[in-house]
C-alpha cells in the first residue's frame, strides 16, 4: 500500500521489505553517513545513518527535539504540528523535558516495571485463552498484538478498557502518513477531549492508577497541572498502543520463518530477554521519534550542521552499521545487541522501554509454549505491511495451529 | 576502577540496571541510577563497562583512580 503522493526520491525511504532494509542506506554508511537529503515532507535535512553518528546526535543537547520549531523535517507531507495539542515529552527540551520526564519516571523504573509481571502474564494468558476458542485461522494482530499492550496501558493509566477501541481507531489515523492533516487534527481532538474529562474525573475522584498518583503527588506540592496530565496521557496511550503490538506482530513472523531461532528460545526460555533485544535492533520499527533540528551551529562527524537545519537521525539505519553489529542482517539471538537505537537514545530515549522489554518477552514465552503448532496462514508476500505507516508493522496476521 | 554517576544528567532509563543489576538501581522517587557498587573490581569491570556505553545520557562514567 504505498503512498503515491510519495517522492520514490525522498527520505526517509519508504520499507518495502520488513526484512531487508533500503540498500540506499548501506551506501550512505559507508560514502556519506551525514548527507543533506530531500525530505517526504517537503524541504531537506541531514540524514545521519552511522550508528555512532546518530547516538551523537541524539546525545547532543545542541539538538532540539521541539517540534514546534521552525526547520524540525517533516517525515510526510501531512506531518505538521497540531497547535491544539500541549507539547508531549517527546517534543520538549531541557530543562523543561528533564522536570516532565523525572516527575513520571518512578512509574517505570525496571523494578516498577517487573512488579507488573504476574498482571501481565494473566493478561496474555487471557486474549490466548481466547484465541484457542476460537478454531483458526485468527488474526495475530486482533487478538493478541493489539490487545495486549492496550489492555496493560489502560489498565496502567486507568483508562476504561472498554473505550479501546476509540483510542485504537485514532492512534492507527495519526500514524498513517496518508491522513491528511484536517483528519489527524480531528483525531487529535477527540482523543484530548475524552482526555480531558477522564483527567477531570480523577482530580474529583482519586483512583489508584498512574494518572490518580500524578495528581495526588501533584498536590502534595503545589498545584495540578491539569493541562500536562492530559498531555502526558495522550503520548503514554499512543506510544503505548501501537509500538509494541507491531513488535509483537513481526516478531512472532521472524520467528515462525526461523524455526531454529524459535526452537532455541522455546528450549531455554532464558535466552528470550536477549532475543527480545535482537528482534527489536533487527526490526527498529519507530523512524518518526529520532528527528532533531540544531539550536546553533553543530559540528558532527566533519559536517557543519547550521542553527535551523533538521536532522534525521536513522536508527533503521544505525541498527544495522556493521560497525556496530557484526553481520547485521541476521538475526542472532545470541549476540549482545543492547547497544541498539531502537528506543532512540539520548535524554529522549523511550521511558516505556522496560514496560515493552517485558511484554514482549512474556508474549514470546507464552504464545509459542501454549500454541506450539502456531503457523502463519498466509503467504508471507501477502501480509499487510506497514509502509505508510510512521511505525513499521503489520496489519492483519491471519494465523492458525 | 570507580563508577561515578552524573545525576544531573541521568534520564532514568534503567539501561544500566538491565545491563548490570548488581552495580545499580534507581531510587523510587525519580527513577534516578543509585550505583551499588563504587568500587568494581576486574570481575565486574566488563559489565561496567557496558552500562557506561549503553547509558543513553552519557551519566555513567568508570575512572581510573591509579
Ligand atoms: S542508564 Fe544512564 S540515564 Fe539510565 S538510569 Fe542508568 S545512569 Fe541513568
Amino acid at each position: 500500500m504505498l503512498d503515491p503522493a510519495v517522492d520514490p526520491a525522498a527520505y526517509p525511504k519508504v520499507r518495502t521489505c520488513p526484512f531487508a532494509h533500503e540498500p540506499e542506506y548501506a551506501r550512505l554508511r559507508a560514502e556519506a553517513p551525514i548527507t543533506k537529503v530531500p525530505m517526504a515532507g517537503g524541504g531537506t535535512a541531514w540524514l545521519v545513518t552511522r550508528h555512532d553518528l546518530v547516538r551523537q546526535v541524539l546525545g547532543d543537547p545542541r539538538m532540539s527535539s521541539d517540534r514546534r520549531r521552525p526547520g524540525f523535517p517533516r517525515l510526510s507531507a501531512n506531518q505538521r504540528p497540531i497547535p491544539s495539542v500541549a507539547p508531549l515529552l517527546v517534543g520538549m527540551d531541557p530543562p523543561e523535558h528533564t522536570e516532565a520526564r523525572r516527575a513520571v519516571l518512578a512509574e517505570f523504573t525496571v523494578r516498577r516495571i517487573e512488579k507488573m509481571r504476574p498482571r501481565i502474564q494473566q493478561i496474555v494468558d487471557g486474549c490466548i485463552d481466547d484465541m484457542l476458542a476460537e478454531t483458526g485461522p485468527v488474526d495475530l494482530v486482533r487478538a493478541l498484538s493489539l490487545p495486549v499492550p492496550s489492555l496493560v496501558i489502560c489498565e496502567l493509566l486507568g483508562v476504561p478498557y472498554a473505550d479501546h477501541d476509540f483510542f485504537q481507531e485514532r492512534s492507527s489515523l495519526m500514524l498513517r502518513k496518508s491522513t491528511p492533516v484536517e483528519q489527524r487534527a480531528h483525531a487529535v481532538e477527540e482523543l484530548q477531549s475524552y482526555l480531558d474529562r477522564l483527567v477531570t474525573g480523577k482530580e474529583r475522584e482519586i483512583t489508584d492508577d498512574l494518572l490518580g498518583r500524578q495528581i495526588r503527588k501533584q498536590r502534595e506540592i503545589g498545584e495540578v497541572d491539569h493541562h500536562a496530565l492530559v498531555a502526558l496521557a495522550f503520548l503514554l496511550l499512543i506510544a503505548g498502543h501501537e509500538t509494541t503490538a507491531n513488535m509483537i506482530s513481526l516478531g512472532t513472523l521472524a520467528l515462525l520463518v526461523n524455526p531454529q531461532l524459535l526452537a532455541e528460545i522455546v528450549a531455554d526460555p532464558t535466552k528470550t530477554p536477549s532475543a527480545v533485544e535482537e528482534l527489536l535492533r533487527y526490526f527498529t520499527i519507530v523512524e518518526a521519534a529520532t528527528s532533531r533540528v540544531a539550536l546553533e551551529d553543530v559540528e558532527i562527524g566533519g559536517v557543519l550542521i547550521r542553527a535551523g537545519e533538521g536532522v534525521v537521525a536513522l536508527g533503521t539505519s544505525a541498527n544495522r552499521d556493521p560497525d556496530a553489529f557484526d553481520q547485521p542482517e541476521e538475526i542472532d539471538i545470541n549476540r549482545s545487541a543492547r547497544r541498539h537505537v531502537a528506543f532512540g537514545f539520548g535524554p529522549h530515549q523511550c521511558l516505556g522501554q522496560n514496560l515493552a522489554r517485558l511484554e514482549l518477552q512474556i508474549v514470546f514465552d507464552t504464545l509459542f509454549r501454549r500454541l506450539p503448532g502456531l503457523r502463519l496462514d498466509a503467504a508471507i508476500d501477502d501480509l499487510p505491511f506497514k509502509s505508510d505507516a510512521n511505525v513499521y508493522g503489520i496489519y492483519e496476521m491471519p494465523v492458525t495451529w | 576502577m570507580r563508577i561515578e554517576a552524573d545525576l544531573d544528567r541521568c534520564v532514568g532509563a534503567g539501561q544500566c540496571v538491565l545491563t548490570a543489576p548488581t552495580l545499580f538501581d534507581q531510587n523510587d522517587e525519580d527513577g534516578r541510577v543509585v550505583v551499588l557498587v563504587t568500587e568494581v573490581d576486574d570481575s565486574a569491570i566488563a559489565a561496567a563497562r557496558e552500562a557506561v556505553h549503553v547509558c543513553p545520557s552519557g551519566a555513567l562514567s568508570l575512572v581510573d583512580d591509579r
